[in-house]
């Protein structure tokens, strides 16, 4: 009796087992593979909080969109945000456990070209893909990345000239002293000279410098027909605040790459910002639907509150949609089928037009915009469509050297 | 000649700011031996009072010159009764709790009003000396520094609660034996450092981009200010803020801005090397 209910017993739980095998099989072979994970690694807090947060916005934008339309190859897609503080170190840490401990399929991140530069060669190592969306001095030649922003043959080389044309052929630049302002400055000396004009001097200012007054008083003392900015950062703001305390704004015009990164035509006052130019592949004010509604879904969410939503948060949004494109085109998020299925050129339309990828230097084609300040805000006076990383693309050819992982200083 | 006139009126403006950007630290160093590591922060509330208070509508004179010293001077009487009077004497701890309540200060303030630079714009207009043009701005800042260092003079020199501040200075023992009670002296001059701080980050406010982590770039050359000037809060301060001030500034116009700060710091390293008890150890012994 005993052994015969054993039996039953066994027998049972076998049939049941079996029967219940189909759909067992399935559910363990599905939380294998669970929800695709994208990284994210942007600074939340410290000084570069405010570019940060409007690209995680974005990139949160991005992924909820995909998934409200069902996902990637059916699969949800899980957004890893870790905030690095402004701290490259904490770049680097996050980075590997991003690469090694959460294995994400993708990562999109880094703001400053020295933290890109820290976790780059992390995700080369541990075969991670990786997305930077930051406007940036150009050069990256790497297979395993891909960079959506856009490089000074694409803005710097609209900006300069339009600002010769308006107001002369001397000019005097200021730049940030560390390496985007540097680069940045010789693209400026070059399209300057390559117009026709002339540079009077280059001067570069530490991050925390506050006084410009002895500054002031050499650009006066230059007598130059406009001034090429490259400031950078809260400190630097002071600069334009100092300029035009001693009234010389409307006396020497001001042209600059990087007005705007911070929100400057917000937070400074009119008479201090108006008719300053700027060039990016993005502005928040930009009157397209598709513009209008990536503002709207944005500010929606987060409120009066969001900072300015720049070229950044637009590419950062651009980029996850175009890794998107590559998983749908390639049926997988393997990292290899991914690369190449990008690199058959795909695109996104997205909240700045048509963005391509370019194959050979893994940057993108992408509209440009030249703004002027006014009543505190971007108004876009021209677009310049489907501009080409030209720059990069005289030093990189990534078809025919697809092992190369340099960051290359492009001689100008 | 305009030129030169400009760049003096630089180099007065480079000296006027460092006097005000490190009279608080030097109050509270001189007086009381306290390293304060907060001193920066203290400067970013006293700007961030300036701009609410314009952006609510206050009058930008009263905002700068009467709400940020108020506001800080009471933070810091706060500040004191609640962490520093435990530590008096205590150099180091000192040093780590003020550090601690920097690190304090600037994450609350990014929590409450965010990492967006804020601001308002100079009140004073621009003026021309030949072909050049300058702030108005610049001299009534020299002039503000010129005021702040008469006031503490007259106060130190003339007034009981001065010498009641100086006896405490030289000797607390000795004080407290007379009758004074040396924790409330410090806790008042604790306050006036910061208020102090307070008034300079307010009169900073028009002309700085203010953002909660602005202390930074002022903290590095106040105490180099401060070191180099020594133990005499007046005379210290004046012929250090002057020393330097006017090498930063001739450096930075005859140089790049780069060099001007490579060239101050060298300097002052210099000037510490030969001179361990600042200026005012070897030449105002004694001296306010």
């Amino acid at each position: 009796m005993t052994l015969s209910r054993r039996r039953f017993l066994r027998n049972s739980t076998a049939g049941g087992l079996a029967l219940a095998a189909p759909s067992l099989i399935g559910s363990i072979a599905r939380a294998q593979d669970g929800p695709i994970k994208l990284g994210s690694l942007h600074d939340l807090a410290g000084p570069l909080a405010a570019t940060g947060e409007p690209m995680v916005y974005a990139i949160q934008l991005a992924v909820e969109e995909l998934n409200a339309a069902g996902g990637l190859l059916g699969r949800e897609i899980e957004l890893i945000n870790y905030d690095t503080q402004s701290n490259i170190q904490l770049y680097s840490q996050f980075a590997q456990q991003l690469a090694v401990r959460d294995k994400v399929d993708v990562i999109h991140g880094g703001i400053t070209s020295a933290s890109r530069e820290a976790i780059r060669p992390i995700f080369s190592r541990f075969r991670t893909l990786y997305f930077y969306n930051t406007l940036y001095e150009g050069g990256v030649c790497d297979r395993n990345t891909f960079n959506t922003g856009t490089t000074p043959a694409q803005t710097v080389e609209k900006l300069v000239p339009r600002a010769m044309d308006l107001w002369g052929k001397k000019a005097y630049i200021i730049a940030a002293d560390y390496n985007y302002g540097q680069i940045t400055a010789k693209w400026m000396r070059k399209y300057v000279e390559d117009n026709g004009g002339e540079v009077l001097s280059t001067d570069f200012f530490p991050l925390d410098v506050t006084n410009f007054g002895p500054s002031i008083s050499r650009i006066q003392a230059a007598e130059p027909d406009l001034l090429l900015s490259a400031m950078v950062g809260g400190n630097h703001t002071a600069f334009y605040r100092q300029w035009a305390a001693a009234g010389l704004k409307d006396e020497i015009p001001i042209a600059s790459t990087t007005f705007g990164l911070v929100n400057e035509p917000a937070t400074l006052e009119d008479s201090e910002s108006k008719g300053v130019l700027g060039s990016y592949g993005y502005f928040e004010e930009l009157a397209t639907p598709a513009s209008q509604a990536f503002v709207k879904a944005i500010k929606d969410r987060h409120g009066a509150q969001t900072p300015y939503i720049s070229e950044l948060a637009a590419a950062s949004y651009e980029g996850v949609h175009l890794w998107a494109e590559g998983v749908k085109q390639a049926g997988t998020v393997e990292r290899m089928p991914v690369i190449e299925a990008l690199e058959t050129g795909l695109s996104f339309e997205g909240p700045s037009g048509n963005v391509v990828v370019d194959p050979k230097t893994h940057h993108v084609t992408r509209n440009t915009f030249l703004a002027e300040v006014e009543n505190r805000a971007w108004k876009v006076l021209d677009t310049f469509e489907q501009q080409a990383p030209l720059d990069t693309a005289a030093v990189c050819d990534l078809e025919a050297n697809p092992n190369d992982t340099t960051h290359y200083i492009i001689d100008i | 000649m305009d030129l030169a006139i400009i760049v003096g009126l630089d180099v007065i403006s480079g000296i006027a700011s460092l006097v005000l950007i490190s009279a608080g630290l030097a109050v509270i160093f001189g007086m009381m031996k306290i390293i304060n590591l907060a001193h920066g922060e203290f400067l970013m509330l006293g700007a961030y009072a300036t701009v609410l208070s314009v952006s609510a509508g206050v009058n930008i004179w009263i905002a700068m010159l009467i709400i940020a010293p108020v506001f800080v001077g009471l933070v810091g009487v706060i500040v004191e009764r609640c962490l520093i009077q435990f530590l008096y004497g205590r150099l180091v701890d000192t040093m780590l709790a003020t550090w601690g309540l920097s690190l304090v200060i600037v994450g609350g303030t990014t929590m409450i009003f965010g990492n967006t630079i804020v601001g308002v714009a100079s009140p004073l207009g621009g003026f021309t000396v030949g072909a050049f043009q300058s702030s108005l701005y610049t001299p009534f800042l020299a002039l503000m520094a010129v005021l702040l260092m008469t006031a503490v003079w007259a106060v130190m020199r003339f007034t009981r609660a001065g010498l009641i501040a100086r006896a405490v200075m030289q000797n607390p023992e000795m004080a407290a034996t007379l009758g004074v009670n040396p924790a409330r002296v410090y806790m008042a001059t604790f306050g006036a450092g910061a208020a102090m701080s307070g008034l300079a980050g307010g009169l900073l406010a028009p002309v700085a981009g203010v953002v909660p982590t602005m202390g930074a770039a002022f903290i590095a050359k106040a105490f180099i200010t401060v070191v180099g000037g020594g133990t005499s809060v007046l005379w210290g301060l004046i012929t250090a803020s002057g020393l330097f001030g006017f090498i930063n500034q001739i450096a930075a116009f005859l140089t790049t801005p780069v060099f001007g700060e490579v060239i101050l710091f060298i300097a002052a390293v210099a000037l510490i090397r030969m001179l361990p008890t600042g200026i005012s150890g070897k030449f105002f012994k004694g001296r306010l």
